[in-house]
């Protein structure tokens, strides 16, 4: 209990603390928010909500992990995870996910963590259960007489991420297919009659949410570490950015997710290290009650 | 009740109480079972009879057995000092303290479990479908990450039960025994609430939530009533894992979210959601499958059952028992005219 108080303390007699914990928090927030653009795109698109979100980001950290140890450029490890995960991605999608489409949502819940679970126990039987990372040698700067340290790597990892949303979001508005995947998103059936083939379009959105939480991965291998049994906590954190920012709501997706990120930042300086994962989960619950209290709002101006 | 079925449950009942005798060498595989039978018809109150699919019922086996640990604990020593001195093994228990322990530390850790589902069910029963079952979840994953932080209780190092005082092989088969009386009075309570108006009651529920409420039901206080029900059966089930286990640790074994968490849901699947046998015959088969699977795909056994999880979801979602009933419909007393039956199936071709 002292040492929370000390903690709090800290941060407002050395306000600069605050700057830093934020900069951290809105680094690692832009790879949540990637992961739960990824998540929104599926869940808008096919209605499918995929628990296996987080297991499709430790692959890919896992894909760059790998290359990296044969002695590749770890900055093309995005890349070639992108792509890998695309082709596993389009796999898990004809196997499993072309199945439950039309069934009711717990099924896809259900499906989606039966896959998590087996994903989870092949990389950790491929990899072992150690934590892993890239280290990159790049240097580090210091601002503020060395109280804000900034890795270069990281900085690099946000550009990559940026960069990649960016690519993502034109992608969706302007090319033909995003154009299609919209139109599914909209009313499946009135793209089937528009000549859309949806089954195509849902199998693309899939292997592209792969890809997206693939490149993600790459990126957090480089500027943090993974696990193989880490993947539960990115779907969480994905789940509690999409249910917060709520679908189709592209802004509100990017500010939920960096906000997740300076929250669970704040939250493991003041209450320790130990309790990173409980935060991201009990924002999670914050947030399902607060969706709650607003509807039971407008319940109760219906009566 | 008819002779044949009565016959039936006798030489089931005479099954489970020889069945520790029979195959000494298979007790605690035996009592793992009837932990699955117990955790699986648990689920099935509320997800197979009221249609809300909790993820999250593995936090009322979890907290059953910290409750369990700290009361047989409290009553002999203060538990701060006993967690601090983990393994130090100065602390020895009596044999009355321990069976006073382990009466008190079980009713305890039941009514613990249905207050706590009171509350948590209060918060999460506004939520529907997969928002239930992830926030339920979500609840569950916290838990276990708080306990694991709370060192009063062991923090992530687990706690310590105390050892049996008598012969080992004599307390493998209490804590079969434990489990199977657990199991039995579970079986004969669904059995006779889904016979009444309040089984009736849950299963409007499941069907059309808004419509229950239309006709009169209080659908907050049924469902709060049946989760606290079956949490109360998770818990006491939870607190004698704790003493068969003796040691347990918070994210493993305890708030297992991923291992019996999910398994109580693919057993219910596995045997029929909604039936009152469906939940048992689903535990006896995933719980086969799974020792066959630890037995012969040596390390690939996780990847078999998320396999399996998978397969069932996707293509045997009805169960045994849901396809039983569509195929022999009379065995349910569903009576089905056969012109009806004839001229529907012209129309499905």
């Amino acid at each position: 209990m002292d040492q929370i108080f000390f903690n709090l303390g800290l941060l407002f007699e050395f306000p600069i603390v605050n700057l830093k914990i934020i900069i951290d928090g809105v680094m690692i927030g832009a790879l949540f928010a990637l992961a739960a653009y990824g998540l929104a795109l599926v869940w808008g698109v096919m209605n499918v909500k995929n628990l296996a979100q987080g297991d499709f980001v430790i692959a890919g950290g896992y894909v760059a992990w790998w290359l990296t140890q044969q002695g590749m450029n770890p900055l093309l490890g995005v890349p070639i995870a992108f792509v890998v995960m695309w082709g596993i991605g389009w796999v898990v999608y004809k196997l499993v996910i072309s199945r439950v489409i039309e069934r009711d949502l717990f099924t896809s819940l259900l499906a989606t963590f039966g896959l998590a679970i087996m994903m989870a126990q092949i990389m950790n039987l491929l990899f072992g259960s150690d934590t892993q990372s890239i280290k990159l040698d790049y240097q580090t700067l210091y601002f503020a007489d060395g109280l804000i340290d900034v890795p270069i790597a990281k900085l690099i990892g946000v550009l990559m991420a940026t960069s990649l949303a960016i690519a993502v979001i034109a992608f969706m508005k302007y090319s033909r297919m995003g154009q299609a995947i919209r139109a599914t998103a909209q009313d499946a059936r009135a793209a089937r009659v528009m000549g859309i083939d949806t089954e195509k379009i849902y199998a693309f959105t899939f292997s592209l949410n792969a890809a997206i939480c693939g490149a993600a991965g790459a990126i957090i291998v480089m500027v943090w570490v993974i696990q193989p049994f880490y993947g539960i906590t990115y779907s969480v954190r994905a789940f509690v950015i999409v249910t917060a920012a709520g679908l189709g709501n592209l802004p509100g997706v990017i500010a939920a997710g960096l906000g997740i990120g300076a929250a669970e930042q704040y939250g493991s300086h003041i209450f320790g290290i130990g309790y990173q994962q409980a935060i991201a989960v009990l924002l999670l619950l914050l947030v399902l009650v607060w969706r709650l209290a607003q509807q039971r709002r407008n319940r109760q101006v219906l009566q | 009740m008819s002779i044949a079925k009565l016959a039936l449950y006798a030489a089931l009942l005479a099954l489970t109480v020889a069945a520790p005798f029979l195959a000494p060498d298979y007790k605690t595989q035996l009592a793992t079972l009837w932990l699955m039978i117990i955790v699986a018809l648990s689920w099935d109150m509320t997800g197979g009879q009221m249609g809300y699919n909790s993820l999250g019922n593995i936090f009322f086996y979890g907290t059953g057995m910290y409750v369990a640990a700290v009361v047989t604990i409290g009553i002999a020593y203060p538990v701060g000092e006993y967690t601090d001195a983990a393994g130090g093994g100065i602390f020895a228990f009596t044999p009355t303290q321990y069976f006073t322990g382990m009466v008190l530390g079980i009713i305890a850790s039941a009514v613990f479990c249905a207050l706590s589902a009171l509350v948590v069910g209060y918060v999460t029963f506004g939520l529907r479908g997969p928002y239930f079952a992830i926030g339920t979840l979500g609840v569950a994953i916290a838990a276990g990450e708080l306990v694991s932080n709370w060192d009063w209780i062991g923090g992530g190092q687990g706690i310590s039960m105390p050892n049996y005082p008598y012969d080992f092989e004599q307390f493998k088969t209490l804590i079969y025994f434990l489990y199977a009386v657990l199991g039995i009075a579970l079986f004969a309570f669904c059995a006779w609430l889904y016979s009444t108006r309040f089984g009736a009651a849950i299963n409007a529920i499941r069907d059309d939530e808004e419509k229950a409420e239309a006709m009169g039901i209080h659908t907050l206080r049924y469902k709060l009533v049946a989760w606290s029900l079956a949490a109360a059966f998770v818990g006491a089930a939870g607190a004698i894992s704790a003493f068969q286990l003796i040691h347990f640790e918070p994210l493993e074994t305890a708030y297992q979210t991923i291992n019996l968490g999910i398994f109580m849901v693919v057993c219910v699947l596995l045997g029929g959601k909604g039936t009152l046998w469906g939940p048992v015959i689903g535990a006896v088969m995933f719980h086969v499958f799974k020792e066959l699977t630890w037995n012969y795909f040596l390390g690939w056994q996780w990847v078999a059952l998320g396999a399996l999880i998978v397969i069932v979801v996707v293509f045997f979602q009805d169960g045994l028992m849901g396809w039983l009933r569509t195929k022999r419909p009379e065995w349910f007393g569903i009576a089905v005219e056969r012109k009806d039956r004839i001229i529907r199936e012209e129309v499905t071709t």
